[in-house]
């Protein structure tokens, strides 16, 4: 089974801060790194790869030093990684990255599934998986908690929809996001790290795909109009309750089921 | 010798500490024992505390009524040490959270020692600092750190609580109040009242408030998980890394039915658990090459030494997602089992493997479960013995067996009996059969001239 993983390189930090003047990110001392749910991702991959074998291949858009996310994704386990990286790809929103990495995926030969993960901990949109899948045409499912089966054709999984845990086989080639805390994901490995061979790493400029027009990439490609950029407001929203033991006990039962916490 | 807790004393501490007194079934029965819950003893009455002059005044009425005082802070002890076994006065401390001080200058922050571990750590990390002991309980309070001596994670490169104490402030039995120590960083005056009153259990006096170091702090951080294939193997590296250039802030070594005994408890798989036997090894610093530098260097030793991988933690979710389970060993062991006892023993760092190696050998030789971990670098064990169904004439010959073939063990390496959990009344017999009659003679000594009457944590420790 081939699968491909779509990861991203994001701020060291995940309480990444915003200029209230600029809108600009306060970039965290502590640099980069991978995004922490597409470890899930990799994690369910690497797993499939060890149950049915072939390949896990991992891909990301961004720039240059974004080649030290697809190495670490390397040192866990996966097979070979591709990098799109152009400066006609910068200031791209959420269609035109997701178009950017269709068009990069159809490069990387061929993929019986796309794994991403559920977000990014910096643009924090959710979209750009179900939006690679439109590009590619192909069916995709979101919030996956499980990957319960591989055949010939198809894919059986689990998926935590809003008021339902949904199992739904879907056909191959698709792309499904994993939901986070799903497994345990593995650690880089030091060993894989010193034996790595950098070639492993396969660099794609908009001269590479198979659409090389610049319109639909980058800003030019891009619908999007930031008119702001401002931080969230911290909720610090509390439920308090009053009651015996028990009644305090059921009460709380009762909201973590509600809220599938367990 | 000692007066029961009557209904005029009560009156006197009601008026002393109105709203604060409880005497009878109004406390709760978490106090008769500590988390261990090995000791045993029900306070006459419960007072919380919450300033210095407070404690003055119940310790010069109960001294003047010769009323036994036992300190306790988050009841988070091992070894019974927080437990009213004469009765009389449990003097609660866990309402004593203020920071007073953050002085920048002599990096130093100065508290009631109430506060929690956890509490001291946020608060410091906000601000850009960091106070470096680290014992594994992040709920016990400073206070309980200092009666302990807590040693923690970081001890192999940054020391334990009596390296960070600079100053306390200490209520005598008599109800005095004294400071100890300042904030210098040197000190040749005199006798060492400081460092005499760490580690003393509450027997000499109740420590109220703590200035403590502060180190501004470290940049970066990366930790390295490194499985091998036998106890052995893992522990016999560790002195090699200790001769290596480098001090990595924390070495600790677990064994795999530790970490499935984890994984069970948090419901949550540990990111490797296939290997017999692991080190779990931190390097910090104040760049990021340093800091890789470090972590290379020992890396390349432990495969040098048979390691079978080394895996690398450097994000915040990794470092939670291992960090979190060596936390939980403790409660995990204890959730394996119907009853448990434990060992902190503590032994030069060479003969850690040897140690470890023994305690195999004991478990099958008395028919106990014996799981570990602990603190490679620093030669600090923790040993637990599990009771896993016997009935109680098995268990207590078995373990007094066991307990008594470790700390001969422990004796015969050059050893000590506590590294960090303290004596309290648990470890009182090993500690007179390893240090002698002589030496807990003059511990006493020392406790008739701080405490004549003998008031303070009776029965523990000497």
């Amino acid at each position: 089974m081939n699968i491909l993983v779509c990861v991203k390189q994001v701020p060291g930090s995940s309480n990444v801060k915003v200029d209230e003047k600029t809108g600009l990110l306060i970039r965290p001392k502590k640099g980069n790194k991978l995004n922490p749910y597409d470890l899930y991702a990799i994690e369910a991959a690497l797993v499939l790869k060890e149950q049915y074998g072939g390949s896990v291949k991992v891909l990301t858009m961004g720039p240059p030093q974004a080649r030290d996310v697809l190495e670490e994704c390397l040192w866990m386990g996966c097979d070979e990684a591709y990098l799109i990286t152009d400066r006609a790809f910068g200031g791209a929103d959420v269609l035109a990255t997701s178009y950017t990495i269709s068009q990069g995926i159809r490069k990387a030969g061929d993929i019986d599934l796309i794994i991403c993960g559920k977000q990014t901990t910096d643009g924090d949109t959710a979209q750009v998986g179900a939006e690679t899948a439109e590009h590619l045409g192909i069916p995709h499912l979101s919030n996956v908690t499980g990957i319960l089966e591989v055949d010939e054709g198809s894919v059986l999984v689990e998926a935590n929809q809003e008021k339902m845990i949904v199992k739904q086989r879907i056909k191959l080639p698709c792309l499904i996001c994993m939901d986070s805390e799903v497994n345990t994901p593995r650690l880089p490995s030091y060993r894989r790290r010193k034996t790595t061979e950098e070639t492993l790493v396969h660099s794609l400029t908009l001269a590479d795909l198979e659409d090389r027009n610049p319109e639909h990439y980058g800003l030019k490609g891009s619908p999007t109009q930031v008119q702001k950029v401002f931080p969230p407001e911290k909720s610090s929203s509390r439920i308090l309750e009053n009651g015996s033991s028990e009644e305090l006990a059921d009460k709380l039962n009762r909201l973590l089921s509600d809220r599938k916490f367990i | 010798m000692f007066n029961e807790v009557n209904k005029e004393d009560l009156l006197a501490l009601q008026k002393m500490l109105p709203g604060r007194v409880f005497d009878g079934r109004q406390i709760n029965e978490d106090y008769y024992h500590d988390e261990l819950g090995t000791a045993f003893g029900v306070p006459d009455v419960l007072v919380k505390v919450l300033s210095t002059k407070e404690v003055s005044d119940v310790m010069g009425y109960a001294c003047s009524r010769s009323i036994p005082v036992v300190v306790r802070g988050s009841g988070t002890g091992l070894v019974g040490g927080a437990v009213a076994t004469h009765g009389g006065i449990m003097l609660d401390t866990s309402m004593m959270k203020k920071v007073l001080e953050l002085d920048e200058n002599n990096l130093t922050v100065t508290v009631q020692t109430g506060i929690l571990l956890m509490e001291l750590a946020a608060y410091c990390d906000e601000r850009g600092f960091q106070y470096c002991p680290d014992p594994g309980e992040k709920s016990a309070t400073i206070g309980g750190n200092i009666s302990t001596n807590a040693g923690g994670m970081r001890a192999m490169k940054y020391g334990v609580t009596r390296d960070a104490v600079r100053a306390i402030t200490v209520v005598l039995a008599s109800g005095e109040i004294m400071k100890f120590g300042s904030k210098v960083v040197k000190n040749s005056s005199g006798y060492d009242l400081k460092d005499l009153i760490i580690g003393s259990e509450g027997t000499l006096g109740v420590v109220t408030e703590a200035t403590l170091k502060i180190i501004p702090k470290p940049e970066y951080a990366i930790s390295i998980l490194v499985p091998f294939r036998t106890m052995k193997d893992a522990i016999s590296t560790v002195p090699k890394i200790i001769r290596a250039q480098v001090t990595p802030v924390a070495t600790e070594y677990m064994s795999q039915d530790v970490i499935l005994f984890a994984e069970e408890y948090l419901g949550k798989k540990f990111p490797t658990h296939a290997s017999d036997a692991y080190l779990l090894l931190t390097f910090d610093g104040n760049t990021r090459e340093a800091v890789m530098h470090d972590m290379e260097t020992i890396a390349d030793l432990c495969l040098e030494n048979d390691a079978i991988d080394v895996f690398m933690i450097d994000t915040e979710e990794r470092s939670a997602s291992v960090w979190s389970a060596r936390s939980a060993f403790l409660e995990a062991i204890k959730g394996s089992t119907d009853q448990m006892d434990e060992c902190d023993v503590v032994v030069p760092r060479s003969r850690v493997a040897d140690f470890i190696l023994f305690t195999h050998e004991v478990a099958k030789n008395v028919g106990l479960r014996i799981p570990s971990f602990g603190h490679a670098g620093d030669g600090n064990l923790h040993i637990y013995l599990c009771r896993d169904g016997l009935d109680d004439k098995q268990w207590e010959s078995r373990k007094e067996k066991a307990f008594s073939m470790m700390y001969e063990k422990s004796k015969e390496m050059g050893g000590l009996v506590s590294g960090e959990h303290g004596i309290g009344l648990d470890k009182k017999k090993y500690l007179l059969d390893m240090l002698g009659e002589r030496q807990l003679e003059l511990m006493r000594g020392i406790k008739s001239v701080f405490d004549p009457k003998g008031i303070l944590n009776p029965g523990k420790v000497i």
